[in-house]
């Protein structure tokens, strides 16, 4: 190993931002032919440090090394030229381009006068798609690819410089298995050709199916690099939270108390229909199925945001009709949305404020909103959810997705609702601030609460529920009982398949 | 081995050097607004030392009132995350209407009539863009055209004049004087006074920069999001009757066209006191000082010996460098390829 010399290497990178220390004395290496996964929660600065390397942000301190020789990123432009090429998440793509006017934009070849030459610009990009083994050609419009395609796109655009290290950010977060097996083939291929390889993953099976070496943040501190080889998924998480999960199932063994919200032969129009349950307080009801199975319509129907076609919703015993968020709240529901950014916050107003919006008409010092009693709701919430903020001035958008997440819940929470609809309680949050979510969701349940989860991850529904309500395509399949229930028969019931014992 | 920790050290050391500079930084963009005006008004006193003069000051907040009045309404409306580009031919419409029913009604019954029907107004926009969701931008560029139109329609073309100008006591609101304060100044600040109060303090302020930065995410918390841009449509016409009345008591005759171009001014002074185009940020107090700058530099280019229409240039040219130092504060940099 001593005498290869990594492609890429960081040495003390820092980065702090107002309030923040984002990477504090950040080092590690890439030698060629390496799969490097980069690990860490949401907020321990992985994307920081991406930024950093792709020259969109300055390091405030700290080198970053190309073979011998030390390198500065002025900008995207510049990191693309020294090599260093990235597979984003989020796709950068344009719709309305070909595939290959999208791969080589901004440096499409040329005829005399300027014209581009399309013949040249298919074949080379025929070129490129033959080498990944994909299905659609270089005149196929983006918009017209699966998402999955459309991230081929990406990587044919890496392979189309001379690609020293390329960087993988959640590849896999929207494939199929078959196309992660292809994904794969394709970091084989570079992994051959001697090309660094960073892969941020939070999948462990993915990154011990695929990496050498791993290095994790947390906190925007570097903790290690290890041999994948040396070590284990438990031996990593520790090193990413500081200390152990628990993701043990959890059915109550309190007394069960009255049914709070009842539903009968609810339907929606196309969204779901026929749909009938209970939630009783005390208890924790998981919505379990996938995306588009009706679970958020229903939450949204509940919440006032869309009026349902037929059926009935009862609260506490009582037939109601809920015509708006602010009924809805009015008669003791919450809702903590599923997209944190979009619904759940004002990114740009502070945390206070933020979680104390829904009741701000009901906090009143004469015509002036009381400030004292909005701060004292604050406090009380950051410490029973240990939210960690500079102050409740700290814009909300500055904070990491954990506590952004639990700004959201304590803004539900701060309402005493009588029924707490959770959509996605931990979708995108760093490991430990899911665990302690989890338990927070219990404790409720404890405390008296009446809760509905709905998740798309199943451990999650196992761990959280007390009773699994399975639904596919807009109806509910199957209810389960946390102590009948088995993965094989929950993913059954999500994907529509019969199951005798379906009631 | 000692390499290395000199090596940390230095780096701790450049850390520190350029987290002060962070923090200048962050001073400017928070306070440039601030430092800009000290800095106009320095260069200006000592370009001319009639610039500071009381008489001056003065003059130049007396004519920025009717400015800065429909800038602290506009101030709403650009929080809510929309735009107001009705305001000037709706403060024509106003002091139209205002100087017509003066002679037919009265100033007592005049000026409340006057409110009434500029309050139509402002609802009507309002309901387009609060409840019917439609785009302000398209709305209001309508409306500045439609309410041209209804005024002229209004007046039959004809400038309007008030018979008695004398014997009126309606002059007071232009022209009149209290505590050796002329009126406008007073009316601007106590408005100023108390609509910072409503933005700042109040639930409904908390509900207009909720809103603005969010709207999506103040529905999801039970916030009436129509109801709250309709709101900030009335008070954004509320202060324009009140920029009319203003107008109107101080000539006591108008042309049709008195309020025209006003909104790019309304609109410049907003922006300069940092409220985001986006919607979601900007404060009473700061668009007040966006409006004396905007009011202080128009007067120091006419002190300076410069032609009247020159400022129509240099007003487009503090809107563009306003905006520009709005997003340079915001991503660090003059320039950058990314948002």
């Amino acid at each position: 190993m001593t005498d290869v010399k990594p492609v890429l290497r960081l040495e003390d990178i820092v980065k702090t931002f107002p309030g923040v220390r984002a990477l504090d004395g950040v080092s590690f290496s890439v030698l060629p032919g390496e799969v490097h996964a980069l690990m860490g929660e949401n907020g321990a600065g992985k994307s920081t440090l991406m930024k950093v390397l792709g020259g969109i942000y300055q390091p405030d301190g700290g080198a970053i090394f190309m073979g011998d020789q030390q390198v500065v990123m002025a900008g995207p432009l510049e990191a693309k030229a020294k090599g260093v090429m990235f597979i984003h998440q989020e796709l950068s793509l344009a719709a309305e381009l070909s595939v290959a006017e999208n791969i080589y934009l901004g440096e499409l070849p040329r005829k005399s006068f300027g014209r581009v030459d399309w013949a040249k610009l298919t074949e080379q990009t025929d070129a490129i798609l033959k080498k990944l083994n994909v299905s659609f050609d270089a005149k196929t419009r983006v918009g017209d690819l699966s998402i999955a395609n459309q991230q081929m796109v990406e990587i044919a655009r890496a392979l189309t410089v001379d690609a020293k290290a390329v960087i993988f950010d959640e590849p896999t977060a929207s494939l199929t298995d078959a196309e992660k097996v292809v994904l794969f083939d394709v970091i084989a291929d570079l992994k051959r050709d001697g090309v660094g390889i960073i892969y941020i993953s939070h999948r462990m099976e993915e990154i011990f199916k695929i990496t050498d070496r791993i290095s994790v943040l947390r906190d925007g501190q570097y903790q290690g690099t290890v041999n994948t080889a040396d070590s284990t998924e438990e031996s990593i998480t520790q090193m990413m939270i500081g200390r152990k999960l628990d993701l043990s199932r959890n059915a109550s063994h309190h007394e069960l108390g009255d049914v709070a919200l009842e539903v009968r032969g609810l339907s929606c129009g196309k969204l779901y229909q026929d749909v009938n349950f209970e939630v009783r307080r005390g208890e924790v009801v998981g919505f379990y199925g996938l995306v588009g199975a009706g679970r958020t319509e229903i939450a949204e129907t509940l919440f006032g945001l869309r009026e349902p076609s037929e059926g009935q919703i009862l609260l506490d015993g009582q037939e109601v009709r809920i015509h708006s968020p602010a009924d809805a709240i009015s008669r003791g529901i919450s809702l903590v949305p599923e997209d944190r950014k979009g619904q759940g916050l004002v990114l740009g107003m502070n945390c206070r404020d933020n979680m104390t919006l829904p009741q701000v008409d009901d906090l009143k010092a004469g015509p002036f909103v009381a400030e004292g009693a909005e701060v004292a709701i604050f406090d009380q919430y950051r410490d029973r959810l240990d939210i960690r903020t500079p102050g409740w001035r700290a814009q909300a958008g500055n904070l990491s997705g954990g506590n952004q997440q639990k700004i959201v819940i304590g803004k539900w929470l701060s309402m005493h609702p009588n029924l707490l609809i959770v959509d996605e309680p931990t979708r995108g949050i760093d490991v430990g601030s899911k665990s302690e979510i989890h338990k927070l969701l219990r404790e409720l349940a404890a405390q008296g609460y009446a809760v509905m989860v709905i998740s798309s991850e199943m451990p999650e529904v196992l761990h959280v529920s007390d009773r699994i309500i399975a639904m596919y395509s807009g109806r509910v399949m199957r209810t389960f009982n946390s102590e009948e229930v088995t993965e094989d028969s929950l993913i059954k019931a999500i994907s529509g398949l019969s199951d005798d014992k379906a009631a | 081995m000692s390499d290395m920790s000199q090596n940390a050290s230095n780096l701790r050391e450049g850390m520190m050097a350029s987290m002060s500079k962070q923090q200048i930084g962050r001073v400017l963009a928070k306070q440039g607004i601030l430092i800009a005006f000290a800095v106009f008004m320095i260069a200006f006193a000592i370009a001319s030392p009639k610039f500071l003069s009381v008489d001056n000051v003065f003059s130049v907040v007396r004519s920025s009132a009717i400015i800065g009045v429909m800038a602290l309404g506009v101030t709403f409306v650009v929080i809510s995350g929309n735009l107001d580009l009705s305001v000037g031919s709706m403060m024509s419409f106003s002091t139209i209407v205002v100087l017509d029913l003066h002679d037919k009604l009265g100033p007592a019954l005049a000026i409340p009539a006057m409110f009434a029907m500029t309050l139509c107004l402002g609802a009507f926009i309002g309901f387009l863009v609060g409840y019917l969701r439609l785009n302000s931008l398209i709305v209001t560029l309508g409306m500045l055209s439609a309410i041209h139109g209804l005024t002229l329609t209004y007046s039959g073309g004809q400038n309007m004049d008030i018979a008695d100008k004398e014997g009126t006591w309606f002059s007071v609101f232009g022209q009149g004087t209290a505590l050796g304060i002329p009126v406008p100044i007073l009316i601007f600040l106590i408005l100023a006074a108390l609509l910072g109060m409503v933005l700042a303090k109040t639930p409904f302020g908390r509900k207009v920069y909720a809103v603005g930065g969010n709207g999506t995410a103040a529905t999801f918390s039970g916030i009436p999001r129509a109801r709250t841009v309709f709101y900030c449509y009335l008070i954004s016409a509320t202060c324009v009757a009140t920029a009319g009345l203003i107008q109107a008591s101080r000539s006591l005759g108008s042309q049709n066209t008195v309020g025209q171009g006003l909104e790019l001014e309304v609109l410049a002074a907003v922006i300069l006191g940092g409220a985001s185009l986006l919607g979601g940020s900007g404060t009473v107090f700061k668009t007040v000082i966006g409006v004396l700058i905007l009011g202080f530099i128009q007067n120091g280019l006419l002190l300076m010996g410069l032609q009247f229409y020159v400022q129509f240039v240099v007003t487009w040219i503090i809107i563009i460098l306003a905006v520009w130092l709005d997003i340079a504060a915001k991503r660090g940099k003059l320039w950058s390829p990314i948002a």
